[in-house]
């Protein structure tokens, strides 16, 4: 599971900073061959950019590439290639675009060939996909993998023992095969200073989500919170610039309740805020805009999402820790949101239910992503009865646009909508 | 009087419905979607109206004494008197719009025969078919003008052009081009003139058995009722393609499931199944949408499918749940993939399987693909209504009640004979809601 931003949308300056910031990640992909820098591929839910950071390597991220290129729409042909190779069609769309990408010569967003990966980092927090999608990759690659175990937190907790056994693993098995392929020491004071950027671009990123809480919602934190946790989800925790973005982001929200402003949509501000929602499970990337467009038009803004939290649940608390930086990398692969169990995510969507005081949970299911999908349905209600307020389900995909129906998705949207509003006046429309 | 309209815009057919501030049906009008939504908007409302005015005509009936007894057979002949009245005048159009399309190198010198030809097959229609058509006890297969007038010109034209030496082509080429335009054109809304002139014809039919002297005080009390048009809500897939400001469009969602609350207050699960999907609704007591589940963009199981499976099979939609009834072997149907749905037709028939069978299972498949968006919504609870065009289909009901009983026990089903009007209904209700209880 991953987050990208969605180019052209928000024209500000944190948005031009991230923009460079995401090009320029690119071309250094791109060039490692001239650099001779090497290339780590891993996966956004629990990924260790401070760790990959001590030993300069350069992170690949093959879910926000298929994102990238689903957002580009170059991703359904992708995934048909991969079908016709012999991927099944229920298989999570992310593996296939990738898949399919390789079979056109891997063309990274700045038209430039993605250099093969050095190493494979797989830590598979709460997807097992990720295991056989890694698999494929070191069919293809044939370069060292690393496999970083993290418990799932079946019981809904973090015991001692789970961290201890991630700590034990990142030392005796994924620090190692850093040094072994990079050629670079481990340095945990170096490790401490990133992890301190990352906490301070953390305690940022939490207020910015948190001012969801203000009405009108100064953010919409679906559709616009990928944008807003794209650095930190991706290759950029722990550096100067994802603090430096965070600081910009975190000051044009202030401006923006200041002035009394709604979110940023791609049509310009959000007028005004009719309802307050939820939003469960990833978005749909082939029709981003599309897909926003059918919440703003109608004066949905989305107020806390859980999407927003597959890459760490810093609105919870956790922060990375200088103090005990093997300790706190543990701690944060097993916190993510794909990690916890249904109770948890319940709990976690009811709780936002009440503090962002929305109107209602939306879920949107992932026709391909049976991580996410697997249980929503029980969520949803349950959510309903805790809370008396109603939800919906929708239908889409990651990055397949066969699976996007637009007439079908505006339908429940709009039903749903509907149903918000007659819940609300309740009563007095009840008398027939 | 005050008139609160719902206009439900399906892919298939343009219900409306009437209804008066107290919440009480005064009329329902249906016609095809076609091409042109906001024709079949103007059509079905128009009809409604109709429809409307006759109910007013019957309240004032029942207060008559000197009709006792009669007033569905009086307003039995009114409808079918009022519809000759719109035939006639409907024909009228499609004669001046045919002898307008002769024109053009094709029929150069040809003019005045088609003309001619033309003007007779309206004669005979006018004059024969009419009375034929609308006697007392005549069956007709569809209300919709162009079948009536459609199968009745081609026999007569045939005849008129061989009589005429008139290539029957030219004819057909004509009616063709003009059907379309006066379908397009909704009929004249000069309501009284027809009933006043079906009454006259009424009076014809009944003198013999019946006061009909007392027939004109009521029926010109109810034509005198002014019937205002207060507020109108639009729903059903081209409800966006209509005129209306935003704040009169529901979502089909809600309007079946209020619709359904007014048909059956103790409902609290309805199915619709409709040509382009199936949704599951859950309602409270007071038909408020409490919970809903559709089909993905996957056409599996909603009327479309029947649709390809009759073309499939060369069959009418309307044959299918009667030829699937008489099916004596179940067969398993595995998909309702519409793509697929072709292929595993043919190949069923290649080993051999009966058509009757092929279709009874491939009825049972859309209900098992029914009730898992039920099951989705919420589960079936006491009582369960289906609404939509299949429902009106014996065999998909039989395998829905079976299904239905296999999983929740015993249930009451609703099924109104008017299910096809439900969401016009609860679009209606809204549309009175809106004004009333503003
Ligand atoms: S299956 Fe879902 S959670 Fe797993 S990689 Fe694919 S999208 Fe992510």
């Amino acid at each position: 599971m991953s987050a990208k931003t969605n180019p052209e949308v928000i024209k500000e300056s944190s948005m031009v900073k991230q923009k460079g910031m995401i090009a320029g990640n690119y071309d250094r992909l791109t060039g490692t061959k001239e650099s001779g820098e090497k290339v780590v591929s891993t996966f956004v839910p629990g990924n260790l950019n401070e760790l990959i950071m001590c030993f300069d390597m350069v992170n690949n991220l093959p879910e926000t590439n298929a994102i990238q290129n689903g957002m580009r729409k170059q991703s359904g042909g992708m995934i048909m290639d991969a079908e016709k190779a012999g991927h099944s069609e229920d298989v999570c769309t992310y593996v296939k675009a990738d898949i399919g990408m390789m079979g056109r010569g891997n063309i990274a967003p700045n038209g430039k060939p993605m250099p093969a990966p050095d190493m494979l980092l797989l830590s598979y927090t709460g997807c097992f996909t990720f295991m056989k999608w890694f698999e494929l990759l070191r069919h293809e690659y044939k370069c060292p993998t690393v496999m970083l175990q993290i418990p799932y937190q079946g019981d809904g907790k973090i015991t001692k023992n789970m961290r201890d056994f991630v700590v034990k693993q990142l030392k005796e098995e994924v620090i190692p095969m850093f040094e072994q392929v990079s050629g670079v020491k481990f340095d945990i004071d170096r490790l401490r200073e990133y992890l301190k950027n990352s906490a301070k671009a953390e305690d940022n990123l939490v207020w910015v989500l948190e001012s969801a809480k203000n009405r009108p919602s100064p953010i919409d934190a679906y559709f616009g919170g990928v944008y807003y946790i794209g650095p930190m989800f991706t290759a950029f925790r722990g550096t100067t610039d994802a603090v430096e973005y965070y600081d910009l982001v975190r000051g044009e929200i202030e401006q923006r309740i200041r002035e009394g402003k709604g979110p940023i949509t791609p049509e310009g501000d959000m007028k005004e805020e009719k309802y307050r929602l939820v939003v469960e499970g990833p978005p749909n990337w082939t029709s981003f805009r599309e897909f926003w467009k059918l919440f703003y038009d109608e004066g949905a803004v989305v107020v806390a999402s859980s999407y927003t939290k597959v890459g760490g649940l810093y609105d919870q608390g956790f922060r990375h820790d200088p103090n005990d930086p093997l300790g706190t990398l543990a701690d944060y692969c097993l916190g993510c949101y794909a990690n916890n169990n249904l109770p948890q995510r319940v709990e976690l969507l009811e709780k936002y239910m009440n503090e962002y005081q929305a109107d209602g949970l939306l879920i949107n299911s992932i026709k391909s992503c049976n991580s996410f999908s697997a249980g929503q349905l029980l969520m949803m209600r349950e959510i309903e009865k805790r809370t008396g307020k109603p939800a919906a389900f929708i239908e889409t995909d990651l990055v397949d646009p066969r699976y996007f129906s637009h007439a079908n998705v505006k339908n429940r949207l709009e039903s749903y909508f509907q149903m918000v509003d007659q819940k609300r006046s309740g009563a007095s429309l009840a008398t027939a | 009087m005050e008139c609160f309209v719902g206009i439900d815009l399906g892919s298939t057919t343009t219900k409306a419905v009437v209804m008066d501030d107290k919440g009480q049906v005064l009329g329902r009008g249906i016609t095809n979607s076609r091409s042109n939504y906001d024709t079949a908007a103007r059509v079905s409302k128009l009809e409604a109206f109709i429809d409307a005015r006759l109910s007013l005509i019957r309240r004032e009936l029942d207060k008559e004494p000197a009709v006792a007894g009669r007033v569905d057979e009086i307003i039995d002949g009114l409808t079918r008197n009022f519809r000759r009245e719109q035939f006639i005048e409907q024909l009228g159009d499609l004669e001046q719009t045919c002898v307008a399309n002769v024109e053009g190198p094709r029929f150069a010198g040809k003019e005045k025969a088609i003309v001619g030809a033309l003007t007779e097959v309206f004669r005979r229609l006018r004059e024969e078919e009419a009375d034929k058509l609308f006697a007392p006890d005549a069956q007709r297969k569809s209300d919709f003008f162009r079948d009536l007038a459609g199968s009745r010109f081609m026999q007569i034209g045939e005849e008129v052009a061989r009589a005429n030496g008139v290539e029957f082509d030219h004819l057909l080429h004509m009616y063709d081009k003009s059907i379309i335009e006066v379908e397009n054109r909704p009929p004249s809304a000069d309501m009284n003139r027809k009933f006043r002139s079906a009454m006259e014809r009424v009076r014809g039919e009944m003198s013999s058995a019946l006061d009909t002297a007392a027939l004109g005080a009521p029926i010109d009390a109810a034509l005198d009722i002014e019937m205002s048009e207060r507020y109108v809500v639009g729903t059903g897939y081209g409800r966006v393609r209509l005129p209306f400001p935003k704040e009169h469009i529901r979502s089909e969602i809600l309007c079946h499931g209020l619709g359904a609350h007014l048909m059956y207050p103790k409902t609290r699960t309805v199915l619709d199944i409709g040509g382009q999907d199936t949704k599951g609704i859950q309602i409270d007591d007071k038909g408020i949408v409490v919970n809903f589940q559709m089909n993905d963009r996957c056409a599996a199981g909603t009327g479309r499918y029947l649709g390809y499976v009759a073309d499939e099979m060369n069959m009418g939609l309307h044959e299918l749940g009667p030829l699937a009834m008489k099916s004596t072997k179940s067969i398993r149907i595995n998909s309702t993939c519409t793509v697929f749905a072709g292929a595993e037709l043919r190949d069923r028939l290649a080993l051999g399987d009966k058509r009757e069978d092929i279709l009874a299972g491939l009825h049972r498949a859309i209900m098992l693909r029914a009730m898992s968006i039920i099951s989705r919504s919420g589960g079936i609870t006491d009582q369960f209504t289906f609404t939509g065009g299949v429902a009106k289909n014996e065999a998909a009901v039989k395998e829905l009640r079976q299904l239905v009983k296999e999983n929740y026990g015993e249930v009451q089903i609703n099924i109104d004979p008017d299910s096809i009007y439900t969401g016009a209904l609860g679009a209606s209700e809204f549309a009175r809601r809106a004004v009333v209880e503003a």
